[in-house]
This record gives structure tokens, C-alpha cells and sequence, in this order.
């Protein structure tokens, strides 16, 4: 998939969440959006790119929110803006 | 009598308690029943019935002409005409309610003798061409001259009439005006005003010069006629007559379908001779439209019929071949060889399915079933996508389900009605009628809109406020209401207390009182003054009841799933749900989006919305499918395009929708169609999609196949077959032979095996069959054990989908798009859609719907049109980021400065060749209506 594509689109998911008061929440909220709603290989094509130039790209509590993706036990079954 | 008549009751049904105006069939306060006897018989109707109807429903049908029960009484005919006991004269018993004690007598030789004058002065001035007339056998003035027993005419026929020398208007391509048959009863001249609002007839003259005229006595074509074909249905005489009536005769028998146009999804008795479809009728008794119609779903059912339908299933091996005719085994067996080949050398996720919001609810469920039971994944996307996909995201995060609130009938209780983004009075124009009805009784309306939409102003219809916005700013505007609502404590806060979540409001409350969100601090992005948003906040905020409808124009936006929580916020905060006259609309596009929604046609949701990685949910499925169910969500459209570029997703089965011509972006939507190895398209016409299909399956019309379909209000109707499927299988027929061409075994005998199967996985269906939709006639969603007759307004007590049963406010921070003017692109072109057409077109561009509107038109408002030298009709050429394409030019104020318009009804005006990518961040709905252009003077224009 193009990757700029969906650098844009993991951003605009951080734009809407980022105006949330709890951080930590909107973290695990963009983790819960993505996890629920993205087709795998389009996450795991994100998580790939976090090592290049992509994490720059991203906004930083999208890239937090990929991190806690790729932890074992990511909350995101808790999320509570899934999709 | 015509064979497919519905009781014509001659004025309206009153309810015991009903409110509403005072007028003739409004029940007296303070008196619940009237009890009286009417030829002898002891008759207890609703205070207020008129004596005509009370007769009626004790099945003594009072002659009448002027009155039908879809109008209110106007008392003209004097044909009705009773006597009552201890009062003098013969009053009309149209116009004279029913009292308790009355004892009213409907026959006895004065009232016959008086009939029948009424009569022969009726006739003499109307043809005796009664057995060549197209009325005939269907006309109430021959039944009523039967009815009165007239004889004679004594008066003659050769003196002054109006017959003789009359022309026939033809003028409009659906029916017939003859003035010479016209009793001037004014039936046609109210059900105009009173059904449709429209305002387009009048009788003009007077005395004996009377006579029905259109605008200002123009031909029907040139006046401001909307063909909605109320007038035709109210004729008594042959005077307004559908012209398939003229030509084919009346029909001789009638079956109740739903209409398969927009999501109002009004009830029609299709009126048949044999399998041969006569006329379509609103049905009085469908609850969604309550016997009024629109131009699409009244007149434009030809194409179902029409010499372009694909009766034959064809393959080719590459798109560069023509196509080879092949028998409907050999089509399927190919399709399901090259999916498994597919899979087999690029994986199980490489192939999916586009599920159609155009098919019913069996269709659907079947085909997303097929993906997840036989693809054995989850890519399968309805084109809900790309119209209301944040309808449903956003209404389930903050209301706790996917769906509208109201009825439709809803809004004949509200105060004050919001349209957001929609355009009712032509996507959705029955309900529209419904609305303007409540707006003359006196509700005040705000629209919110970057152009003037009829609403705006119309015969009888003025908004109190029109937030005329720049495209791309709902969010600035509906958070900038909602500083208003909080800061200056307009908040119903009892409403919030018992019935949100405290923390989830403290936060927005805090978040939307922010200065930043203020109208004065919004006005620059918007381009709405501050002083009419906050006019408007207030309007909305005090009324009692304040009702809220919305369409495309907040979804398709990338901020779509925003704006609608924010809606959803407006509506919790001023306490606007639970209850009939309030509430959350979605107007929805199509006839069955909310079903295809419903029927897990989403690829992260099984039926009933329930997610994919729920996994007692899974285990439900995969129990009574016999597969395991993948717990991760699937593609969607957009996704799988992308996914076709890079060669991951390579087949793909598109059941009744064309993504080439109604996705954004048609570069990037036929590159990847291209790059697939087995496109299946199945649909009534070679469609756009289909120049880059391998395999062709034909579709079934609505009038061909039995099923249901989930309009806007989440009623569920029966769809009715009437005549066969012209190619052999209806569309579920279809699917469920690919099912087991794949090898998993769908046997199923009716649609209504499928419904049972729904019932049986969703509870929110629990309590649907057809035996039950067959008895109510309609029924709501959630229809369960809880709610066994369905459910007509959602959220009464709680929010049951959420956690606690209580609403979730969310914040909505406005993030304007990325698709912004710049000095190449200065112009904001937004899209919408006409009252005669049809999204795409396909169904409407093959019906005489082309005679209103033949070609897609670029509206631009006078000063841009100015700076670029371009005038009326002109040609011009529209250039985007995406691309280019050429349309004619209406220079109009509808649009403001800066803001293009037009429609994407025909496929070689290429609207979506310039639509981008941007896409709603939540649900990847594309961005339709805001998209950076130029426009210029073609050179020779």
C-alpha cells in the first residue's frame, strides 16, 4: 500500500484524538481506532516503517500509538473510540 | 372500480388525542369518541372524523367527488350531502364532524334527487366518451353517476362547456392533462399544496371560466411542477392520467413493494396487467411516505425494463476482449475457479467483495456471509463507504447505535428543524414534503449549507436562519453552536444529568466554552457571521422540540465522523432525543444503506454491528455457518484499491455498484480495477465498472425478486416480486450459486429463509419475520422480545448501547482539510444531486427523467463567472489536483463566491475524475465536498 497514504491517514486519527484531555486515553483510543479498523497489513506496513523515516512523519501520539501496538498485551481491546 | 383500489375514506384518519391544526377533522379537546348513528347503525369514531369518513368506516360510502382521505375536506361538490336530525338543510358531510348523539341519515329521496341534479350538471359539461376514455372502469365521476342513478341529462350537451375546443397537455413526459375532462373539483390544486407543497397549481378565472392551470398558465413542462404525480393520483376523471394508463389501460391487479430509490423508501401498490407493470401508486397505508410519491419512485420505474438490461451472464479473459455470452453455470464455475486461483497463489485476504446499498437485506447479508464464510476473510465494504459510513461510526460512539432516532412522521411534532449538509426537497423529497407541511404550520427551520437549497426559500417556506458556510467547515460551525449552547446556559440540564455521562460532559462543556470556539473566533474559517450562528444556537436550544436531519453534505468530508458527534453532541446537550418531534436524522442516500449497514456488509463488523473480535459474537456465526471467522478486520473500498496497486488484491465481486463512476478519484479507481485479475460485476447495465470486468452477471430490478429493504428511519419493508427475473435469477439466487460454486453450501428456498437466519444471529432483528412484516406492514429496528411490535423512537430511557445506558459527549476539535484554495486552484467545488436523478444515473438516465435534467451543469455565482469571461450555458473546463473535465455553466447566486457546484448524475461529465483522495479519518468515507479547483472558458465556448 502507499505508504504517504497512510502516514496521512494514521495522522488524521492522531488529529481527532489529540484534542482529547487525557493523553494516555487518546494513546490507547488512536491504538483502539487503528486496531479495530485497519486491515492488518495495513498496520503491520505502518509498524514496518516506524524504523525509517516514517516515525518522523507521524505525529507523535500516533507513533505511540503504533508502539503500544506492537507491545503483547496492547489494551486496545479496552479502547473506547473503536470503531 | 379500478381492480387495485385502496377504501378512499374521503377525508383524513383522525386519531383519538392527535393534535395538529384546527381544522376540519381535528378532534375536539376534551372529547375523546363520538358516538352516533348514521342510517340506523350505532358508529363510535374519533371526535372531530367528519361524518363522510364515520360513515365510511362503518362501510356506508356517502357519494363525493371533491373529497379524497389523502386531502383535507374542502366541501365544493356537493355531492356528500346528509341530512341529521333536528338540524335544517343538507350539509356536507365532508366538512361536518362527527358529534356524539347525532342521528344522520345518507339516503332518502330529497338527498337522491339532490345528488342527482349535482350530477347531471356535472355531466353536462363533461365527454360522454366513458368507453374509449383511459379513466374508464377507474373514473369516480362515471361511479358516482352510477352511484346517483343518473338518467338523464336534461340540459343537453351542445351548449357552453369547456370540452369541445380543449387541448391536451402533453407536455410532461409521465402524464397527461386534458381540461376538457376537468370538473374543477380542486382536488390536484390541494393535493399539490397540502402533499406536496409545491405550490404549482391554482384555478385560474372564475364562475364557469374556472379551470385548473399550472404556474401562470403555462404548459405543465414550463411551470414550477415537480411531477411528484400527487395531482395525477387525486384526479377523480380522467383529466390528469399517467400516460402508461392511456396507452396500456387500467390494471387488473396490484402487489405493495418498496420503492428502491432514496432512503425514505416509500410504500407503492405497483399496479399490474399480468407480469406487465401499469402504474406505481403511493401506498397510503406505507408509513415511511403515507401515499404521497416522488418523479423517481412514481414515473421513472422504466428502466427496469429497458432494451439496455444485460440478460445474459458473460465472461472475457482479459478487459481488452469483448465480451462472450455463456450460460449461467459456466459464468459462476469460472468466477469461483479464478477466486480460488487467485487465493491459492496470492493468499486468502486477496480477493473481497463491494455489497450494494441498492440490494435488499438478504441480498446483502448473503454476500458478506459469502466473504466471510467462502473467501474466508473479511474484505467485504458496502457502498455505504462512500456516503453514510459516518453516520454509523459516529452515532454508535456517542448514542450507542448506528441509526436515525425518529420516524419520518417525527417531524410533524418538532419546533425547530436543523438540515445539515442535505437537500431534502430533492434527495429525499417525500420526507421533504412532510417537513414543509410542519415548517407552514409554523416550525421554524435553520439551514446550514454552503448554497441556497430550496428550503432556503420556497412558496410558504422562509428559514429563519441560513449559515450559509465555506465546504469544509461544519465542525467550526456546530462547535461554534455549541459554545453558544454552554456559555450561555441554553444546556438542558436536567436532560444531562440523568441521561450523559458527567465526566464525558464536563470535558466537552469545558472544551466547546473554549474562546478559540467561539462564532466570533470560527467566523474567519466558516465565513458565517458570529451574530447568525448565535441567533440560531439560541432558535435551536429553546425549542421544545428541536428536530435535527442531515445528509451528505457532513459526511463525506474529512471531518465527516466529526461533525456528526458533534450533532450527536447538540442534540444530547439541549436534551433533543427521546421522544417524537427531536432527535438525530441521517438522511439516507439510498433505499437500503441502512440495511446494508445493518447486515454486516462493513469489513470490521458482523451483522448487528457487533465487531469482528468480539469473539462470543464470532462464535455465534461461526457456529451456525460452520467456518471459522477471522477476527481482524478486512478491507474497505478505498483500501482494497490501494491494495490492488501494490498486487495484494486481485479479484473482486461488486454486486450492484459502480465504483468507477461514484468513487473519487476515477485515475486511481481505474488503475486499480485495471491491475486486478478477476473483476465480477453484477448489476442491471454494462456500467462504468464493467469496461474493466472479466466476468458480467446479470442483476434483478426490485420489481424482480422478493426481500426487504431498511429505509433511513430503520423500517423494514417487504420488497415484492411481481414479475420474473428478466435473466433468470434474482441477485440473491446469485450469490448464493457462487456460494456453492466455491464450495460452501448456501440452500436457501426464499428470502424469507434468510430473514429467519438474520433474526436468528442479531438481536436487534430477533423479533423479524415475514409473516410479521406481512401483518404490520412495516416494522423499526430494534424489533426483539423488548420490542416486539419494533421500535419508532430510539433512546427513550437510556442509550442502551452504551456503557451505563448513558450518552457519550465526545470533543470535536475542528481541523480544517487538507484540500485548501490556493492561486492555482481558487475555487471549493462541492457536489450534490437533483430531484429527477439518481446518484449515478444508471436507473434515471434510461427513464424519461432526462426530459427534466439531461446533462451534469457547474453552477458558479456571477462574480467568478465575471472574472473569467464566462456566461450562461458556456462550456467550461474544471481543473483539480486530481484532474480535469468539462461541463456546461449556470451562472446563479445559489452559490456563493467561491464555491462551485454540480452533480455526478452522468458518467461523461466525469464529476469524480476531479474529486481527490482525501477521505473522513475515521471510516475513509471519501471527501466529495471540498475539493480545490480552477474553472475556465473553453476556447470556442
Amino acid at each position: 500500500m502507499n505508504l504517504d497514504k497512510l502516514i496521512k491517514m494514521a495522522n488524521q486519527i492522531g488529529d481527532f484524538f489529540e484534542a482529547m484531555p487525557d493523553r494516555q486515553q487518546a494513546v490507547i483510543d488512536v491504538a483502539g481506532h487503528l486496531q479495530r479498523t485497519w486491515e492488518p497489513r495495513m498496520r503491520e506496513q505502518l509498524c514496518a516503517a516506524m524504523d525509517g523515516s516514517a516515525a518522523a512523519r507521524l505525529k507523535p501520539l500516533v507513533r505511540d500509538a503504533l508502539i503500544s501496538l506492537n507491545k503483547p498485551a496492547a489494551p486496545v481491546g479496552k479502547s473506547t473510540s473503536g470503531g | 372500480m379500478n381492480a387495485c383500489a385502496e377504501i378512499d375514506y374521503g377525508t383524513p384518519e383522525v386519531k383519538v388525542g392527535a393534535g395538529g391544526l384546527c381544522m376540519p377533522g381535528t378532534p375536539l379537546r376534551g372529547q375523546a369518541t363520538a358516538i352516533l348513528e348514521i342510517d340506523g347503525m350505532s358508529v363510535t369514531v374519533p371526535a372531530g372524523t367528519s361524518l363522510m369518513r364515520a360513515a365510511a368506516e362503518a362501510g356506508v360510502m356517502i357519494p363525493k367527488l371533491c373529497a379524497t382521505d389523502c386531502l383535507e375536506a374542502f366541501g365544493s361538490c356537493r355531492l356528500c350531502l346528509v341530512e341529521i336530525e333536528g338540524r335544517r338543510g343538507y350539509p356536507a358531510s365532508c366538512t361536518t364532524p362527527a358529534e356524539a348523539g347525532m342521528k344522520v341519515r345518507t339516503q332518502s329521496p330529497k338527498l337522491a334527487e339532490l345528488r342527482r341534479n349535482v350530477m347531471e350538471l356535472y355531466i353536462s359539461d363533461h365527454p360522454l366518451d366513458c368507453l374509449t376514455c383511459s379513466a374508464n372502469g377507474n373514473c369516480e365521476l362515471q361511479t358516482m353517476a352510477g352511484v346517483v342513478g343518473l338518467r338523464e341529462v336534461r340540459y343537453g350537451m351542445t351548449g357552453e362547456n369547456h370540452f369541445t375546443e380543449s387541448t391536451t397537455d402533453d407536455s410532461n413526459p409521465y402524464f397527461s392533462f386534458d381540461p376538457g375532462k376537468c370538473i374543477v373539483c380542486n382536488r390536484c390544486v390541494r393535493a399539490c399544496e397540502e402533499q406536496q407543497g409545491t405550490f404549482a397549481l391554482t384555478i385560474s378565472g372564475r364562475g364557469f371560466a374556472s379551470r385548473v392551470a399550472a404556474g401562470q398558465d403555462e404548459r405543465f413542462m414550463d411551470s414550477e411542477c415537480v411531477s411528484c404525480g400527487a395531482c395525477v393520483n387525486a384526479c377523480p376523471t380522467a383529466t390528469l392520467t399517467e400516460k402508461t394508463v392511456i396507452e396500456k389501460g387500467q390494471a387488473e391487479h396490484g402487489v405493495t413493494t418498496t420503492c428502491a430509490y432514496c432512503g425514505v423508501g416509500c410504500g407503492f401498490r405497483a399496479e399490474m396487467q399480468g407480469t406487465e407493470v401499469v402504474r406505481m401508486v403511493p401506498w397510503k397505508d406505507g408509513r415511511a411516505n403515507e401515499g404521497h410519491a416522488c418523479v423517481k419512485g412514481r414515473f421513472a420505474w422504466g428502466y427496469a425494463t429497458h432494451p439496455d438490461r444485460i440478460t445474459r451472464p458473460m465472461i472475457r479473459a482479459r478487459i481488452s476482449d469483448p465480451w462472450r455470452e455463456v450460460s449461467w453455470d459456466e459464468a459462476l464455475q469460472h468466477t469461483a475457479s479464478e477466486f480460488r486461483r487467485i487465493q491459492a497463489r496470492h493468499g486468502r485476504n486477496s480477493v473481497g467483495a463491494i455489497v450494494s446499498s441498492r440490494c435488499t437485506n438478504e441480498e446483502d447479508y448473503l454476500v458478506q456471509k459469502l466473504v466471510r464464510a467462502a473467501f474466508g476473510n473479511n474484505n467485504v465494504d458496502t457502498c455505504a463507504r462512500v456516503c453514510h459510513s459516518p453516520t454509523g461510526y459516529g452515532l454508535k460512539q456517542t448514542l450507542g447505535e448506528s441509526a436515525g432516532t425518529q420516524t419520518f412522521k417525527s417531524v410533524e411534532k418538532a419546533d425547530v428543524i436543523v438540515i445539515i449538509g442535505a437537500n431534502p426537497s430533492d434527495g429525499h423529497p417525500v420526507f421533504a414534503s412532510r417537513l414543509k407541511r410542519r415548517v407552514r404550520e409554523g416550525a421554524q427551520l435553520i439551514v446550514i449549507d454552503p448554497r441556497e437549497i430550496d428550503l432556503v426559500s420556497s412558496p410558504h417556506i422562509k428559514a429563519a436562519h441560513h449559515l450559509k458556510l465555506k465546504p469544509g467547515t461544519n465542525v467550526a460551525v456546530l462547535s461554534a453552536l455549541a459554545h453558544v449552547i454552554v456559555t450561555e446556559q441554553l444546556v438542558d440540564p436536567a436532560f444531562v444529568a440523568e441521561r450523559c455521562e458527567a465526566r464525558a460532559f464536563a470535558e466537552w462543556s469545558e472544551f466547546v466554552a473554549r474562546p478559540a470556539n467561539s462564532p466570533e473566533a470560527l467566523q474567519a474559517a466558516s465565513g458565517v457571521p458570529a451574530a447568525e450562528v448565535r441567533a440560531a444556537a439560541r432558535l435551536y436550544a429553546a425549542a421544545g422540540n428541536g428536530a435535527i436531519y442531515y445528509g451528505l453534505g457532513v459526511t463525506e468530508h474529512s471531518q465527516g465522523s466529526t461533525a456528526v458527534i458533534a450533532i450527536a453532541n447538540l442534540a444530547m446537550a439541549t436534551g433533543n432525543l427521546g421522544r417524537e418531534g427531536v432527535g438525530v436524522n441521517p438522511l439516507r442516500g439510498q433505499n437500503n444503506v441502512q440495511g446494508s449497514c445493518d447486515m454486516g456488509s462493513f469489513p470490521h463488523e458482523l451483522p448487528g454491528y457487533r465487531h469482528v473480535s468480539d469473539t462470543p459474537t464470532r462464535e455465534l456465526f461461526e457456529r451456525d455457518w460452520g467456518v471459522p471467522i477471522q477476527a481482524e478486520p478486512g478491507l474497505r473500498i478505498p483500501n482494497m484499491l490501494d491494495a490492488a496497486l501494490d498486487g495484494s488484491f486481485l479479484g473482486l465481486y461488486c454486486q450492484g455498484e459502480d465504483p468507477v463512476q461514484s468513487d473519487p478519484d476515477t485515475h486511481h479507481v481505474v488503475a486499480a480495477m485495471s491491475a486486478m485479475e478477476c473483476v465480477v460485476v453484477q448489476d442491471l447495465f454494462l456500467n462504468e465498472t464493467a469496461k474493466y470486468a472479466h466476468v458480467f452477471l446479470p442483476g434483478a430490478s426490485f420489481l424482480e425478486k422478493d426481500g426487504t429493504f431498511t429505509n433511513a428511519e430503520r423500517r423494514i419493508s417487504r420488497v415484492r416480486r411481481v414479475m420474473s427475473p428478466l435473466a433468470g435469477m434474482a441477485d440473491w439466487e446469485v450469490t448464493m450459486a457462487l456460494a456453492n460454486a466455491l464450495g460452501y453450501p448456501m440452500h436457501y428456498a426464499h428470502p424469507s429463509q434468510i430473514m429467519d437466519e438474520i433474526a436468528r444471529l442479531t438481536p436487534t432483528f430477533a423479533g423479524v419475520s415475514y409473516e410479521k412484516l406481512d401483518a404490520a406492514g412495516s416494522l423499526q429496528w430494534p424489533c426483539n422480545d423488548a420490542a416486539p411490535d419494533g421500535t419508532q423512537t430510539m433512546h427513550v430511557d437510556e442509550f442502551a448501547g452504551l456503557r451505563g445506558g448513558k450518552g457519550r459527549f465526545i470533543i470535536t476539535q475542528y481541523v480544517p482539510t487538507d484540500e485548501k484554495v490556493t492561486r492555482r486552484f481558487p475555487l471549493l467545488l462541492t457536489t450534490g444531486r437533483v430531484l429527477s436523478q439518481y446518484n449515478v444515473g444508471a436507473q434515471t438516465r434510461r427513464t424519461a427523467n432526462t426530459d427534466f435534467y439531461g446533462a451534469d451543469l457547474l453552477e458558479i455565482h456571477p462574480h467568478d463567472a465575471e472574472e473569467r469571461g464566462i456566461r450562461n450555458g458556456d462550456r467550461v473546463g474544471i481543473e483539480s489536483r486530481a484532474g480535469t473535465t468539462t461541463l456546461p455553466a449556470t451562472v446563479t447566486e445559489r452559490v456563493q463566491p467561491g464555491v462551485v457546484y454540480t452533480t455526478f448524475h452522468f458518467p461523461e461529465s466525469g464529476a469524480n475524475v476531479i474529486t481527490t483522495d482525501n477521505s473522513d479519518w475515521a471510516t475513509n468515507c471519501p471527501e466529495y465536498k471540498v475539493t480545490a479547483v480552477q474553472v475556465s472558458r473553453l476556447a470556442g465556448a
